[in-house]
């Protein structure tokens, strides 16, 4: 999608750390995309982490990174669109 | 995906946290992790010298924080995180120091060093998680839980009335006074940036959910539940007057900044005062924090 | 540890007519205390007065806390932010300050406590003398620790002692008392401050290594751990729970069998560098009359009473009252008749004697409930029954 002429959305790539995730839910509950889901599967201390679902509608916005309390998830730009350039949200 | 992680990025929060600790003692759904990323959210954005931030807990679960965060940090005893602080900034006024710790810590036991310190309008920050019970030892009435609750030794309802943790500070004179749920992220990141930067004594209330005593033994729901009440129910009143500010047991909260006023530190009144009654014998004190100037 | 001089300008240089109280303000100052957090308390307010007074002009904080809780609690603080710190207090304070002494110990803190005894329990005998709180010196907070307790006899010892006690602080990294009492406290006599340059003095073992090398409980070859201060960028923690040498808290069996036993032996082990006495005609001596601080002097009289009437007797003065002088106790009772002990409490350091002594010799108590000083012939009549 390109807005104004030529601004580009942002993409993020999500990155989550199953066996430090306690399950709590927050990050699902809070994404304004939707793009995470509680999975199924077992972490090794026996929590549901978190998996993704649509990873191509995240827009990095980077609420589940702010929000975990366990520093589980985290989110990086997505290459191809900014070409190494860092987001102004990352100091 | 643990070792792709590794290959790639870590995250961006793990150079100021301790890893080798990680992961860290609170319960699933407990807000005192996401206070910590705010913090360390904070921390980063504001561009201070980290090698002179110091944490200083006192006991509970909120003071473990001390032990996570990759700083120069204390864990000291119950209720004596801020006098612990006042001794730490005023040996050294280039130090900026932050108590972290809980409501039990800080309004319980440590009410009368709190009070004091907001007095003096000692230069510290003041982050005040406050899960309305003390959590560590099992979930007991604390000074701050809501009339009517459940605790475990109020086991048939708390019939005591609680404080008004900004009221209080704003009665003992702090100049920067907050209140936020834990859900209020950026508010949080922001509230903690200005009280960094500023001088003068800080205090940052942030309402978190406590899921295994407090939510459980009140029939809350989970912690999500209990979060998710608490920042749907809140509403932003800067400004507001501190002495509306209280909580009653699963109502309304008013959260926003409440008060952010000038007045001069202990440092700078000690300066001023010794360097004009004492004229050119007084040997001034310390070279106060220049880049917050 | 480094030795470094005195700072010119705490040192108040010439004669002086001070207190007792005066004296250890002028040490402390003297010894480069540049922080002091105290809570007024009869008899040791002088003290804190003089100290307000006093350190403007040579450069430092003076704060008057809410209570002695939060006193001890700054002190800690502002000794691992680099300073130098003491406060002084009295038995009720003495009591309240003893939690934070034990997180003192635990994080192997330098401080220095004055406490100037009055007749307890509880509020006691304010305006009047004591020496009832040595037992609590040594083991007033809970848990296993060991601490450095001195105890002057006169206002020049006071301050002499009170430069002695920051130098101990600093080498062990542990609280140091200096035990002086109401009498001394209000005694003013001939005080004299050397000049800055023949004050020696010792700071603590900077650590100067790797940052990330950096272990906060490592112990040196003398059993202390290297030192930093908060804000020179080691980022490291400390903790008042069971630590291992990060800092961290470890919480088993293993951990707390280390860390204890390092917190005790790096002062039992060197003992015999803390640990100074006086000893007088004691190599012949059939009874030796121990004593510390204002009874020392009192019992100068009854000992020369005794000599006089031919009872050979020795005197020992504790300087080092803990760690207690235990091998010297051990060797006397082998050779003695009896050691007399008055002290201004029912009998407090007399059971240390009495343990030390393994019923090789007899123990007499003088006590003395407190409030003044003992009658020197109640001592001279318990040297006389003992030399029976």
């Amino acid at each position: 999608m390109v807005y104004f002429g030529d601004l580009k959305e942002k993409k993020g790539k999500i990155h989550i750390n199953k066996d430090r995730c306690k399950g709590c839910g927050f990050c699902v509950e809070y994404c304004p995309k939707d793009v995470l889901e509680m999975s199924d599967e077992f972490n090794i201390k026996g929590y549901h982490p978190p998996y993704i679902k649509n990873e191509d509608e995240c827009c990095y916005c980077q609420l589940c990174e702010t929000i975990c309390p366990e520093f589980a998830i985290f989110v990086t730009l997505k290459e191809e669109e900014e070409q190494g350039e860092k987001g102004e949200s990352r100091p | 995906m643990k070792k792709e992680d590794q290959l790639e990025e870590k995250n961006p929060m793990e150079d100021l946290l301790r890893m080798d600790r990680i992961p860290h003692i609170w319960c699933p759904g407990c807000g005192i992790g996401t206070v910590v990323t705010s913090f360390t959210e904070a921390l980063k954005k504001s561009k201070l010298d980290l090698d002179k931030v110091v944490v200083v807990s006192g006991i509970g679960c909120t003071g473990r924080v001390a032990g996570y965060v990759k700083l120069d940090s204390f864990h000291t005893t119950h209720g004596r995180a801020v006098p612990f602080a006042t001794g730490l900034k005023l040996a050294n006024p280039e130090l900026n120091v932050v108590v972290f710790s809980g409501d039990g810590d800080i309004a319980g036991i440590g009410g009368n060093h709190f009070i004091h310190a907001a007095r003096r309008n000692m230069d510290i920050t003041i982050i005040c998680v406050n899960n309305f019970n003390y959590a560590m030892t099992g979930g007991q009435v604390a000074a701050t839980t809501p009339l009517g609750a459940n605790a475990s030794t109020a086991p048939y309802g708390n019939f005591e009335f609680p404080f008004s943790l900004p009221y209080l500070a704003d009665a003992a004179g702090a100049t920067y006074i907050a209140r936020w749920t834990a859900l209020h992220l950026r508010r949080v990141t922001k509230s903690i940036q200005e009280a960094l930067s500023r001088r003068g004594f800080s205090f940052i209330e942030v309402i978190t959910p406590c899921v295994t005593l407090y939510a459980r033994r009140n029939r809350l729901g989970d912690g999500l539940n209990l979060l998710k009440y608490y920042y749907d129910n809140s509403e932003i009143h800067h400004g507001a007057d501190t002495r509306t500010l209280d909580i009653s047991y699963q109502g309304k909260l008013v959260v926003g900044k409440f008060v952010d006023k000038e007045k001069p530190t202990f440092l700078d009144a000690m300066n001023e005062h010794l360097g004009k009654v004492l004229g050119d014998k007084y040997v001034l004190y310390g070279r106060i924090n220049d880049d917050r100037d | 540890m480094k030795k470094v001089k005195a700072d010119p300008k705490g040192v108040l240089t010439g004669a002086h007519y001070l207190d007792g109280d005066h004296s250890l303000a002028e040490g402390g100052l003297a010894a480069g205390c540049r922080f002091f957090a105290g809570y007024p308390i009869t008899p040791s307010t002088e003290t804190a007065e003089r100290f307000s007074e006093r350190i403007p002009t040579v450069g430092g904080v003076f704060i008057q806390m809410e209570d002695e809780l939060g006193s001890i609690a700054a002190l800690i603080g502002a000794s691992w932010a680099g300073k130098k710190v003491m406060t002084v207090t009295s038995g009720p304070g003495f009591s309240l300050m003893m939690e934070n002494i034990g997180l003192a110990c635990m994080m192997e803190t330098p401080i220095v406590i004055a406490n100037v005894q009055r007749g307890g329990p509880s509020t006691g005998l304010p305006t009047l003398t004591g020496q009832q709180d040595m037992m609590q010196a040594r083991w007033g907070s809970h848990g296993d620790y060991e601490i450095i307790a001195l105890s002057p006899d006169s206002p020049q010892e006071c301050f002499d002692l009170t430069i002695e006690a920051f130098n101990l602080a600093e080498m062990f990294r542990v609280p140091t008392f200096v035990m002086t009492d109401e009498c001394i406290g209000h005694m003013h006599e001939k005080v004299v401050i050397p000049p800055a340059e023949e004050i020696e003095l010792v700071e603590r073992k900077w650590y100067k290594g790797p940052k990330d090398k950096y272990l906060p409980y490592k112990p040196d070859k003398d059993m202390v751990p290297f030192m930093v201060k908060a804000g020179d960028g080691y980022r490291f923690h400390t903790t008042g729970l069971t630590r291992d040498e990060r800092g961290y808290p470890v919480i088993n069996a293993e951990c707390q069998d280390v860390c204890v036993r390092h917190l005790v032996d790096k002062i039992n082990k060197n003992a015999d560098k803390i640990i100074k006495l006086e000893e007088e005609e004691i190599d012949n001596a059939e009874i030796v009359v121990i004593s510390y601080g204002i009874t020392s002097r009192v019992a100068i009289k009854a000992v020369q009473k005794a000599r006089k009437a031919g009872i050979k007797v020795g005197t020992l003065r504790l300087i080092t009252v803990w760690p207690f002088p235990e091998k010297r106790i051990k060797e006397l009772a082998k050779k003695i008749k009896a050691f007399v002990f008055p002290e201004i409490n029912l009998g407090q350091v007399v059971l240390e004697v009495e343990r030390c002594s393994w019923g090789q010799t007899q123990v007499v108590r003088v006590p003395h409930c407190g409030g003044w000083v003992h009658d020197p012939d109640d001592i001279f009549h318990a040297i006389k029954e003992a030399a029976k």
